[in-house]
C-alpha cells in the first residue's frame, strides 16, 4: 500500500469491491443459462478493464459462499499483471474447498441461500480499513453479482449493513443474474445510491459490467444509468423471518413481528395490554369462555 | 379558544343582489355582532352562534367573496367581504365556533373527559390560518374533516405541531440595539441668562449606566438616601459641562467642594478594572509583547500629538484628567454588546440595579470561565498543530435522511405493477433437491476448468454486445420517457389528471384517519370512544368514494388504479378488523 499512498488520488479512482455468488446450490441449478465458467470468465474481463481504465485503481473480490465467505483477490498485494487470474482461480478452488469442508447438510432443497451479509460486512470492514489508512484513499463502493435468493434469516444483518454503508456513503450496486428480482439488494441500492440492475441477456454479461458498473462514482454525475422502477420494501418479520406486509412494530426499537407479542425480542421492552379493562378483570374460571388474549 | 376574536370589515347583504349595507363584523366564539358604519343604519345584529346551523360561501375567484350563515328557520345572514383572504378567516372562525357549539351541545355531561379547549393566542390562530392558506393540501384535510366535526381542530393541529414549530421560528423579532451616538453634551443655552438646560431621556440614562460604572454605582449609592433624583442628575450634568470644558484644574477645584461631584470627575475605576479583566482574557497566541513598543495607553492622551505644550500637571490633578479615547473605546464596546436590558423598565433605580445584577452574574459566571479557559487552551493547541502527532480523524459522515412516506406510495405501486408485468416469475425456481458433494464438486470442476482453458477470446460475440447495448439504452431512454427525468414521478402520472388527484386526496385522508383511529386505541376515556366510532364512520364513507373512483376510470386504467387503492383497502380492513375485535370484546364482558 505504501507506494500507493503518496501519490495524488484524483477523483475518478475508485476503489470496487466484488462479491460473487459462489453458492454452488444456485449455480447448479442455473446451469443451462450461464454456467459457471463463463460467469467467471466475463468477471475476469471486467476486472482487467477496470484496472486497466486507472492506474490507481483498486479491485478486491470477496467469494459469498453457502457456508462462509473469504478474500479471494487483492490487487493492491503485488502480483504481477499476468497472474491475475491464475490467483484469483486458485484462491477461488481452495476457497470453495473449504466451504465444502463447512457444509453440514447433505442435499439442499431448490437454490439455496449464500452468506449476502457476510460478504456485505467484510467488504464495509476493509472500506473502513482504507478510510482510516490516511487521508488520500480512492472512493470505495461495491458491486454485488449475486444470484441466490434472499435469505429471510438474514434481513436483519443485510439491512445493518445496507444503514452503514449508507453512513460510510459507500454505494452498493448490483446486478442481479438469478431467476428473480432480489428485494434486499434492490432496497440496498436505492437506499446508498448505487445501481440496480437485473440483465436480461446474459450472454452478454460483460457489455452490462462494462457499460452499467464500470465508471466511477465522480463520473456517474454525468450519465444516465437505468434506473429500476420500483423498489420492493417489504421487511420480514423478526420473529419467523417471513416477508410480511402489515405487521407490529416496537415502539422502542422499532422491530417488526408478524403477531403480537408480549415482549420484545431486540430490546426487551414490554408491551402494555391493549386494553386497560382487561388488567383489572380477575380471570374467568369458566373454561367455556376463552380468555381475552390478543392473537 | 374563548378568547378569540376576529373583527373584519363587512358589507351585510340580506339577499346576494342586496348591495349591502357597509359596516364591521366582530365574531367571538360566543355571538357575531354587526354594527353598520352609519349610526342611522337600523341594521344591527348580534346574533348567537347556536342559533347558527351551518355556513355558506362562495369559491375562491368568484365575483363576490360571499359568506352565509344559515339558521333552521331558513333564515340567513350574508356577508360580504372586501377580499378572500378575510372571509377565509371568518369562515374558519365560523366553522369553529359552529363546530365548538355542537360538540358542546353533544358532550356537556361529559365534559371532564373532553379535552381543554386550548386557549389559543391570537399569533397561534393566525399562524395556522396562515399555513393552511399556503397549503392547499392540507386546507382540503382540513376542511374535509374539520368542518364535517369528524374531527376538531386541536385534534387536526395536535399531529402536526411541527409545521406550527417551524413557521413560529420565523416570526421572533428584531431586538433593538442601543443607539451608536455619544452622548455628547449639547445642552441648550439661553445666550442672555447663565442657564444650560440638560434633557435626560429614559434611552440615555440607560446607556450612561451602561457605559459609565461608575455613574451607576453612585446612583445606586446616593439617591435616595443623600439625594434626590433631580438633584443628582443635575450635579452629573454639571460634571459633564465641566468635563466638556477640558479645564482639569476647574475640575479639581470643584471636586474639592463637593464630593458628589468628584465621583462623576474623577477617573472611573471600575472600568479600568473590568479593562484588566478582559485584557487576562485575551487569546494568548495574540503577541501582546510586541504591542509593548506601541504602548500608548499610558501615554499622555495615547500618544496623540498635540499642538499645545505639555502643561505641567500637578500630582492633585492627575485623577481628574479623562482621555476621549477611553471613553470611545468604552463607549463602542458597549454598543457592540448590544442591550443588555430588554424590558422596558420606567424606573431609573431598577434599571440601574438590574444592569448590576447583569454584569455581575457575568463576572461571577463560574461555568464560562471555565469554558473560557477551555477555549483558549484549544485554541493554543491548534494553532500549534504538528501534523504527524495527529491522531486519526473519523471518516466523512452522511446526515440522516428520513424519506417522506409519499416516496413509499409511488414506489411500491410501480413495483407491484412491474411484477405483475413479469409474470410469476418468482415460482418458477426448481424444487429439486441436490446433494451438496455433486454441488460442490461440479463448482470446483467448472473453476479448475477455467484454470486450464484460461479466457475465451473473445469473451463475448460482438452480435450479443449489440444486442445488450441496443437494450439497455432503449431501456434507459424509454423510462426517461415515461417517467421522465424526475426519477420521482410515477405510474400515478400516467392516470388522468382527475383520478390522479381524487386517488391523492383519499390516500391522504385514509392516512390521516388511521392515524388518529389507531392512536386513539387502548380505549380509555368516553371521548376516545367517541373519536373511534366517528373515524369508523369517515373511513366507511371512504370504501364507497374509492368504488366510485374505480368505477369512473377509463377500462385501460382500471386495473393499475385498483392496484393502487389495494393497499388502502387493505389498511382500512385491517382497522376495521381491530375495531370489531374490540367491539366484541367489550360485548363480552361487558
Amino acid at each position: 500500500m505504501t507506494p500507493v499512498s503518496s501519490k495524488l488520488y484524483t477523483d475518478d479512482v475508485s476503489l470496487l469491491v466484488v462479491l460473487i455468488d459462489t453458492n454452488p446450490f444456485f449455480w447448479n441449478s442455473v446451469k443451462s443459462n450461464l454456467p459457471f465458467s463463463k460467469f467467471i470468465s466475463h468477471v475476469l474481463a471486467f476486472l482487467n478493464s477496470i484496472l486497466l481504465v486507472n492506474q490507481q485503481n483498486q479491485v478486491v473480490v470477496l467469494a459469498t459462499g453457502h457456508n462462509s465467505c473469504d478474500y479471494v483477490f487483492d490487487s493492491s498485494v503485488a502480483q504481477s499483471q499476468n497472474q491475475r487470474a491464475e490467483h484469483l482461480l486458485q484462491k477461488l478452488e481452495e476457497f470453495v474447498d473449504k466451504d465444502e469442508s463447512l457444509c453440514r447438510e447433505e442435499s439442499v432443497d431448490g437454490q439455496g441461500f449464500s452468506l449476502l451479509s457476510g460478504s456485505l460486512s467484510m467488504a464495509l470492514c476493509y472500506i473502513q480499513r482504507v478510510f482510516r489508512s490516511g487521508p488520500l484513499h480512492p472512493h470505495p463502493r461495491i458491486l454485488c453479482l449475486h444470484g441466490s435468493p434472499d435469505g429471510p434469516g438474514q434481513y436483519v444483518a443485510i439491512m445493518n449493513s445496507i444503514f452503514s454503508a449508507q453512513r460510510s456513503m459507500v454505494p452498493i450496486d448490483a446486478c442481479v443474474i438469478g431467476t428473480q428480482h432480489s428485494a434486499f439488494l434492490q432496497q440496498a441500492s436505492y437506499i446508498t445510491g448505487g445501481v440496480y440492475l437485473k440483465p436480461q441477456l446474459l450472454d452478454g454479461l460483460f457489455q452490462y459490467l462494462s457499460t452499467v458498473f464500470a465508471t466511477d462514482l465522480h463520473s456517474r454525475a454525468f450519465l444516465q444509468l437505468p434506473k429500476p422502477a420500483g423498489v420492493d420494501f417489504r421487511a420480514s418479520c423478526f420473529c419467523h423471518k417471513n416477508t410480511i406486509d402489515m405487521g407490529y412494530i416496537c415502539s422502542v426499537c422499532l422491530s417488526i413481528f408478524c403477531k403480537h407479542q408480549k415482549k420484545c425480542s431486540t430490546c426487551g421492552s414490554v408491551f402494555g395490554q391493549a386494553q386497560a379493562q382487561d388488567s383489572s378483570t380477575p380471570p374467568n374460571p369458566n373454561p367455556k369462555r376463552k380468555t381475552p388474549m390478543d392473537a | 379558544m374563548a378568547a378569540k376574536q376576529v373583527i373584519k370589515r363587512a358589507k351585510y347583504k340580506s339577499a346576494v343582489k342586496d348591495p349591502g349595507v357597509p359596516g364591521i363584523l366582530e365574531l367571538t366564539i360566543e355571538r357575531f355582532v354587526f354594527r353598520p358604519n352609519d349610526p342611522k343604519s337600523t341594521t344591527k345584529l348580534n346574533v348567537e352562534f347556536k342559533l347558527i346551523k351551518g355556513h355558506k360561501f362562495t369559491k375562491d375567484g368568484s365575483k363576490q367573496a360571499l359568506l352565509n350563515l344559515t339558521q333552521d328557520q331558513g333564515g340567513n345572514y350574508i356577508f360580504e367581504f372586501t377580499n378572500f383572504a378575510d372571509r377565509d378567516v371568518c369562515k374558519e372562525f365560523v366553522a369553529n365556533a359552529l363546530a365548538f357549539h355542537s360538540e358542546s351541545g353533544k358532550t356537556i355531561p361529559e365534559k371532564s373527559d373532553v379535552p381543554v379547549n386550548e386557549h389559543l393566542s391570537t399569533a397561534e390562530t393566525e399562524q395556522r390560518i396562515k399555513l393552511l392558506q399556503e397549503n392547499s393540501e392540507l386546507q382540503t384535510l382540513h376542511k374535509q374533516f374539520v368542518f364535517k366535526g369528524i374531527l376538531t381542530d386541536a385534534e387536526f393541529w395536535a399531529t402536526r405541531k411541527k409545521l406550527l414549530e417551524q413557521s413560529d421560528g420565523r416570526r421572533r423579532k428584531q431586538r433593538l440595539a442601543l443607539k451608536n451616538e455619544m452622548w455628547t453634551v449639547k445642552p441648550l443655552s439661553d445666550g442672555q441668562s447663565n442657564k444650560v438646560t440638560f434633557n435626560l431621556t429614559p434611552e440615555i440614562i440607560h446607556q450612561i449606566f451602561s457605559e459609565k460604572p461608575a455613574v451607576r454605582q453612585a446612583y445606586l449609592n446616593f439617591v435616595p438616601h443623600r439625594l434626590s433624583e433631580k438633584d443628582f442628575w443635575t450635579k452629573y450634568s454639571k460634571a459633564e459641562y465641566l468635563n466638556s470644558s477640558r479645564n482639569v484644574s476647574v475640575a479639581a477645584a470643584e471636586a474639592a467642594l463637593d464630593e458628589e461631584l468628584a465621583v462623576f470627575l474623577k477617573r472611573d475605576d471600575m472600568l479600568a478594572d473590568e479593562a484588566r479583566r478582559k485584557v487576562r482574557r485575551v487569546d494568548p497566541t495574540v503577541d501582546m509583547q510586541a504591542d509593548e513598543g506601541d504602548d500608548y495607553i499610558h501615554l499622555q492622551d495615547h500618544g496623540l500629538v498635540h499642538d499645545e505644550p505639555k502643561d505641567y500637571m500637578e500630582s492633585q490633578y492627575e485623577p481628574f484628567r479623562k482621555s476621549f479615547s477611553q471613553d470611545l473605546n468604552q463607549h463602542g464596546a458597549v454598543v457592540l454588546q448590544g442591550r443588555v436590558l430588554d424590558a422596558e423598565l420606567r424606573d431609573t433605580r431598577s434599571v440601574a440595579e438590574a444592569i448590576i445584577r447583569i454584569k455581575q452574574a457575568e463576572l461571577s459566571d463560574e461555568v464560562s470561565t471555565r469554558n473560557l479557559e477551555r477555549d483558549i487552551s484549544d485554541r493554543i493547541s491548534r494553532m500549534a498543530e504538528m501534523e504527524d502527532l495527529q491522531g486519526p480523524r473519523d471518516p466523512a459522515v452522511a446526515p440522516l435522511s428520513i424519506k417522506d412516506p409519499r416516496d413509499y406510495f409511488d414506489s411500491q405501486q410501480a413495483n407491484a405493477l412491474k411484477a405483475l408485468a413479469d409474470g410469476s416469475g418468482g415460482e418458477r425456481t426448481l424444487k429439486s433437491s441436490v446433494s451438496s458433494h455433486e454441488a460442490y464438486g461440479s463448482l470446483k470442476n467448472l473453476v479448475s476448468h477455467n484454470r486450464v482453458m484460461g479466457l475465451t477470446e473473445p469473451v463475448m460475440s460482438h452480435e450479443v454486445a449489440l444486442k445488450v447495448l441496443s437494450a439497455l439504452t432503449q431501456n434507459i431512454s424509454s423510462t426517461k420517457f415515461h417517467l421522465g427525468s424526475n426519477p420521482h414521478e410515477s405510474v400515478l402520472d400516467r392516470l388522468p389528471k382527475s383520478t390522479k388527484d381524487e386517488l391523492l386526496i383519499q390516500w391522504t385522508s385514509v392516512q390521516e384517519l388511521l392515524k388518529h383511529f389507531w392512536s386513539s386505541y387502548p380505549i380509555t376515556t368516553k371521548y376516545l370512544y367517541t373519536k373511534v366510532t366517528r373515524m369508523k364512520d369517515a373511513m366507511s364513507q371512504i370504501y364507497l368514494k374509492l368504488q366510485e373512483i374505480k368505477e369512473s376510470v377509463p377500462s385501460d386504467f382500471r386495473h393499475q388504479v385498483s392496484l393502487l387503492v389495494h393497499p388502502m383497502l387493505q389498511a382500512l380492513d385491517a382497522a376495521f378488523a381491530h375495531y370489531d375485535a374490540d367491539v366484541q370484546r367489550r360485548s363480552t364482558k361487558g
